[in-house]
């Protein structure tokens, strides 16, 4: 599995939705992705790509699209 | 029931898009709003963390008007079944809302809130001590509310100003809802105290609540206990909050671990961390751990509030004396509410408890008299800070689907479904979550062969338990 599906798979299970629900998806934009589900999504990917991002990523993972480009700059991982 | 005129000048509430109010301009704010529902009656009053939110519940309480207090966001259908069902004379709501009213009249407008008057409203007898009503379980739409009287929340507000030693010089920022009795108790106390209240719905998830706390300088934050479980998560021991002093902490039992852990940040950053205890029946505090003893005595729940007193009882009423045994843990103040209304008709019954809470919580007291909750008499959850009844659960799955055979059960922020047709997990699991407004992963169906139940029906629910105990949840 590459990068970008494994960030995929940790989307959807963390917030237990379909990989068609995650484009342009966005905070609160379903009810699945609000601050719990957000808890979940941290997690899932912390665990998934063995990191431990910071609250300023944390709080700025707005997006499905914007999840991908914190992990690229911040921790390194290649898309 | 407040004293604005003490603080005219003093700023009152300060919200997230700028927006600012003196107490002295509250006060007449509050006084034209009255006017223009001119008499004693019922109102729903939907709210947020808003300048119009808050100014609405004072007004009605300064004015002798009974608010329901709702979410502003609760579910279209839950709204229209309570207002058929308690035909309010107003409803307090965001003017966006109160567009899509055109049925009722708009009487009055203020800081993005109108008072719409009902055409089907019905003047109700209310019993003169009556002063506000507020749901028990969070968003279910449950039509059952907690009645609370002026000396309630006048008793438990000056209870809570005393033990946490609040004055005019705090800033709490709103990290609850306002109609969840936690939230209520914030807004009721720093508006006694003539603090400035810094408003927000904003999660403590988003970039927004913390360059709003900052800017803002706040100096308290609650929060319930998966709101300490996201704070941690959020690296907030290494966060800078030179202006935060205090952060309290109830609905619900947080972690000892986690207690103990936000215990000594506090007392090494010198804040004071306060887990406290209390219940919508009984306004909202009942009991505070006082922080000097945090992390001596973690995972306690504390001590009664002053002029409270705390005690247990056994499976036969008895009182016991000794420590460490276990018993259901009995509240006694004025604090204590006067009941439930569970129709419009009950809104005229007078005072059913008379200052005595059996909590339907079962705690010991250690030697020093502090005291711990270990488990529930009855069958409800709290999940992320909202009491769930399981019953309910259990019945709003069964009238939708079916009456087919399921039961819950579980442990805090952890609902099981017990189904024996494994073909509706996901969709019993999407219908419970959007009924209780509580996130999916709240809630596990387990596919069981048959509900284990005795001779005469009932389920046996401790059978469930060893499905879910021991468990490991991520």
């Amino acid at each position: 599995m590459n990068n970008k599906e494994k960030y995929l798979k940790a989307f959807c299970e963390a917030l237990n939705i379909t990989p068609e629900q995650t484009e342009g998806l966005v905070y609160t934009g379903i009810s699945e992705w609000d601050s719990v589900g957000h808890m979940n999504l941290i997690a899932s990917l912390e665990e998934t790509f063995d990191i431990m991002m910071d609250t300023d990523d944390i709080i700025d993972l707005s997006s499905f699209e914007k999840g991908m480009e914190i992990l690229k700059e911040k921790y390194d991982v290649e898309f | 029931m407040w004293n604005f005129k003490q603080y005219a000048d003093n700023t009152a509430l300060i919200s997230d898009d700028g927006q600012s109010i003196t107490y002295g301009r509250l006060q007449s704010e509050m006084d034209k709003l009255a006017e223009a529902a001119g008499k004693r009656c019922l109102v729903f009053s939907m709210c947020s963390n808003t300048i119009g939110s808050v100014l609405g519940y004072a007004a009605f309480l300064e004015h002798h008007i009974v608010p329901v207090l709702l979410n502003a966001h609760l579910d279209s259908e839950l709204f229209k079944n309570l207002l058929k069902a308690y035909r309010p004379s107003f409803v307090w709501m965001p003017d966006k809302q109160a567009e899509a009213h055109n049925s009722f009249e708009k009487v009055y407008s203020a800081y993005g809130y109108s008072l719409m008057r009902n055409p089907d409203g019905r003047d109700w007898p209310l019993y003169e001590e009556l002063t506000l009503l507020l749901t028990t379980s969070g968003s279910t739409g449950s039509q059952k509310f907690v009645r609370q009287s002026y000396k309630n929340i006048r008793v438990n507000t000056e209870q809570i100003v005393e033990y946490l030693g609040l004055d005019e010089a705090e800033r709490p920022v709103t990290t609850l809802p306002m109609n969840y009795t936690y939230g209520c108790s914030v807004i009721n106390t720093h508006l006694y105290v003539g603090a400035a209240i810094l408003l927000t719905d904003k999660a403590v998830m988003t970039r927004e609540f913390w360059s709003f706390m900052k800017e803002q300088k706040a100096t308290s934050i609650a929060g319930v206990p998966y709101t300490y479980e996201m704070l941690e998560k959020l690296r907030f021991f290494r966060m800078d909050l030179p202006h935060l002093r205090t952060m309290t902490q109830a609905g619900g039992k947080l972690s000892p671990e986690l207690q103990k852990e936000f215990s000594e940040y506090a007392s090494a950053n010198g804040k004071k961390f306060i887990v406290m205890y209390g219940a919508c029946e009984a306004t909202a505090r009942m009991g505070y751990l006082p922080h000097e003893k945090a992390i001596e005595k973690y995972g306690s729940c504390g001590i009664a509030v002053p002029r409270g007193k705390f005690s247990l009882i056994d499976a036969d009423n008895h009182v016991i004396e000794d420590a460490g045994v276990t018993g259901e843990l009995v509240y006694e103040g004025d604090n204590v509410t006067l009941g439930y209304a569970e129709c419009p008709e009950d809104l005229a019954k007078g005072d059913e408890r008379h200052g005595r809470l059996e909590t339907g919580d079962m705690a010991k007291r250690d030697e020093d008299g502090f005291y711990y909750i270990v488990g529930r008499k009855k069958r409800f959850l709290k999940v992320y800070g909202n009491r769930v009844n399981l019953d309910e659960v259990d019945r709003l799955i069964k009238a939708k689907f079916d009456y087919m055979d399921c039961a819950s059960a579980g442990v805090d922020d952890h609902i099981y479904i017990f189904m024996t047709d494994d073909t509706k997990a996901e969709e019993v699991r999407k219908f419970i979550s959007e009924k209780t407004s509580l996130n999916p992963s709240a809630f596990q169906v387990v596919h069981l062969e048959s509900i284990p139940k005795n001779d005469s029906g009932k389920v046996l629910y401790t059978e469930l338990a060893k499905y879910y105990t021991g468990t490991v949840h991520k």
